[in-house]
């Protein structure tokens, strides 16, 4: 480009007390080349990276790989014990939810998706199935009980669960349980026929599906999800959801966020989420107001980076 | 054949003896169009001269930023012709959806870039922090954008960010209205509502660029605007 002396007919007001030198400027050859540039650079990573598609993890497959930790996962949405049964808002009102202070935002937020994970998850898909006379008996024996005695048979059989050697249902110590072994069992041969995955996606009778609400709040009820998680160093101890699968720079934006998991107190707090989002929150307006804020907005000028952007109007004798 | 007539006058406009020039011609779509054209003259829309102090590559990466916006969009497009999970069963699908997921990465890449050598510009003077909060909204309305993309993408990464992604947006009470378990409402978002919010964002932040002008080195500047900061 060359450089000019006259001045456009129209220039801008920041340039209007500019009384050095002018250049010639083609913005839309820049928009151009800056558009062949971006597109060039995409299709090189593409072809050369191409993008990671690891298969959804599918409730039959869970059922059929990890049939142990699959039937302690019903035993506890039985009981009331599932992570999703004792969340709270907005499946629940199991617990208030997580607060910042006074602020109790997840309660206030309200059960806007309500989840009965016993229902939902278990006894709803099991009347899909037909023609099993034993299921039928044991749905109707758990029918008849009393919230308190359905909540006591399913808590024994967790528990008995937990110390049978691998959790196995099959060396499960005889006990008390009522029904809820036939039914858990019988939701294991659902889930492993591929019954389950449609099932709960179309609870409502609805033919056309498009929220998998339920399936993945009993996926993430496992611990097969974070376990296969794990594996691909997506831990939320392993910088969590910012990462994807594979050696892939996922959202690498989230890097700020994702940290403040990772150190105290949000590591250790029984509120990390809210005290996270309530700083990030802060940090924000803190970023989208700077140009108000006294102090911070000083910043640039006291860290010469200035310099280094604009070396080459620096270098020159008349600044 | 009859050979066409040139320099056919448009039909939009009509000849100068019936649109009058004096006095000036009324009515709301006259007065838009004096109001646009007196903010900002085509001159100051696609400027050909700048001053010299532009001469540095730090603001070439706006330019990348909305160029390689343009190629997030269009290649997303191009991804929704044959809907959401076409990419999974194709080899042109897989790479297009490449070409999406890395026309992203490097939109934030040049975006961050540009965003923080904003800030060491300080590039809010001169009135000025409109420009700035224009761009940061848009920079975190991009964010959300690209998350929605990563929870549609029907997969396992779609599983594990959803499942953990609900336990912040729920800690606040935000997930009450925005589930991100719903892959349908996501999708929504994702192809919809965001990209018009961030459309609209963007443009307004460009002709802010553009009515304001890119932000001189602190000498320029006035005193008072230098360290003040106006909208």
């Amino acid at each position: 480009m060359t450089t000019a002396t006259r001045r456009s007919r129209a220039a801008s007001p920041a340039a209007q007390g500019w009384a050095g030198p002018w250049r010639s400027y083609d913005l839309v050859k820049e928009f151009v080349v800056a558009l062949l540039a971006m597109t060039l650079l995409t299709v090189g990573f593409a072809a050369v990276f191409s993008s990671p598609d690891e298969k959804p993890i599918t409730l039959q497959g869970w059922a059929q790989a990890d049939p142990n930790d699959f039937v302690a996962t019903a035993v506890s949405e039985l009981n009331g014990s599932s992570g999703t049964a004792e969340y709270g808002p907005p499946y629940n009102t199991a617990a208030d939810g997580q607060k910042i202070g006074p602020l109790v935002l997840q309660k206030w937020g309200g059960v806007r998706t309500p989840v009965d994970t016993a229902s939902d998850f278990v006894l709803t898909p099991l009347r899909s199935v037909p023609g099993d006379t034993e299921l039928s008996t044991a749905m109707a024996t758990y029918a008849a009980a009393s919230a308190d005695q359905q909540t006591s048979w399913a808590t024994s059989y967790g528990d008995a669960l937990t110390n049978a050697p691998d959790g196995d249902p099959a060396k499960v110590a005889a006990g008390e349980y009522g029904p809820v072994p036939v039914l858990t069992g019988r939701l294991l041969t659902l889930a492993q026929s591929g019954g389950l995955d449609g099932a709960l996606v179309s609870e409502g009778s609805q033919f056309y599906a498009s929220d998998f609400t339920k399936p993945l709040l009993f996926l993430a009820d496992s611990g097969y999800l974070e376990d296969q998680a794990r594996a691909q160093h997506l831990g939320g101890d392993q910088w969590g959801m910012m990462n994807e699968t594979g050696n892939y720079p996922g959202q690498a934006w989230l890097w700020l966020y994702t940290f403040w998991y990772q150190v105290p107190p949000f590591s250790t707090s029984d509120n990390a989420d809210a005290l996270v989002w309530g700083l990030m929150a802060v940090l924000t307006l803190v970023m989208v107001f700077v140009p108000f804020i006294p102090g911070i907005r000083s910043i640039p000028r006291a860290i010469p980076v200035y310099r280094l952007i604009w070396r080459a109007h620096y270098r020159r004798p008349t600044g | 054949m009859t050979t066409p007539p040139t320099n056919v006058p448009p039909t939009n406009v009509p000849p100068a003896d019936v649109r009058p020039d004096d006095p000036p011609a009324t009515g709301w779509t006259a007065a838009v169009r004096r109001r646009a054209v007196r903010t900002l003259p085509p001159d100051q829309l696609l400027p050909d001269y700048q001053p010299s102090y532009v001469a540095s590559w730090i603001y070439v990466f706006g330019m990348l930023s909305l160029t390689a916006l343009i190629v997030v969009v269009g290649t997303g497009s191009w991804l929704a012709l044959a809907g959401a999970a076409w990419w999974h069963s194709s080899p042109v699908g897989l790479f297009v959806n490449s070409l999406h997921l890395w026309s992203v990465e490097l939109f934030f890449f040049v975006m961050v870039i540009h965003l923080w050598g904003k800030f060491f510009m300080a590039a809010w003077r001169g009135r000025r922090a409109l420009t700035w909060i224009t761009g940061m909204v848009a920079f975190l309305g991009s964010i959300g954008t690209a998350f929605t993309g990563y929870l549609v993408q029907q997969n396992f990464d779609s599983q594990w960010i959803s499942t953990q992604a609900r336990d912040g947006l729920n800690s606040v009470g935000v997930g009450a209205w925005f589930n991100v378990l719903n892959t349908g409402q996501m999708l929504l978002w994702h192809v919809v509502l965001l990209p018009l919010v961030l459309g609209a964002i963007v443009v307004l932040h460009v002709l802010l660029v553009r009515l304001r002008g890119v932000v001189p080195p602190f000498e320029v500047a006035a005193p008072a605007a230098a360290e003040e900061a106006t909208s």
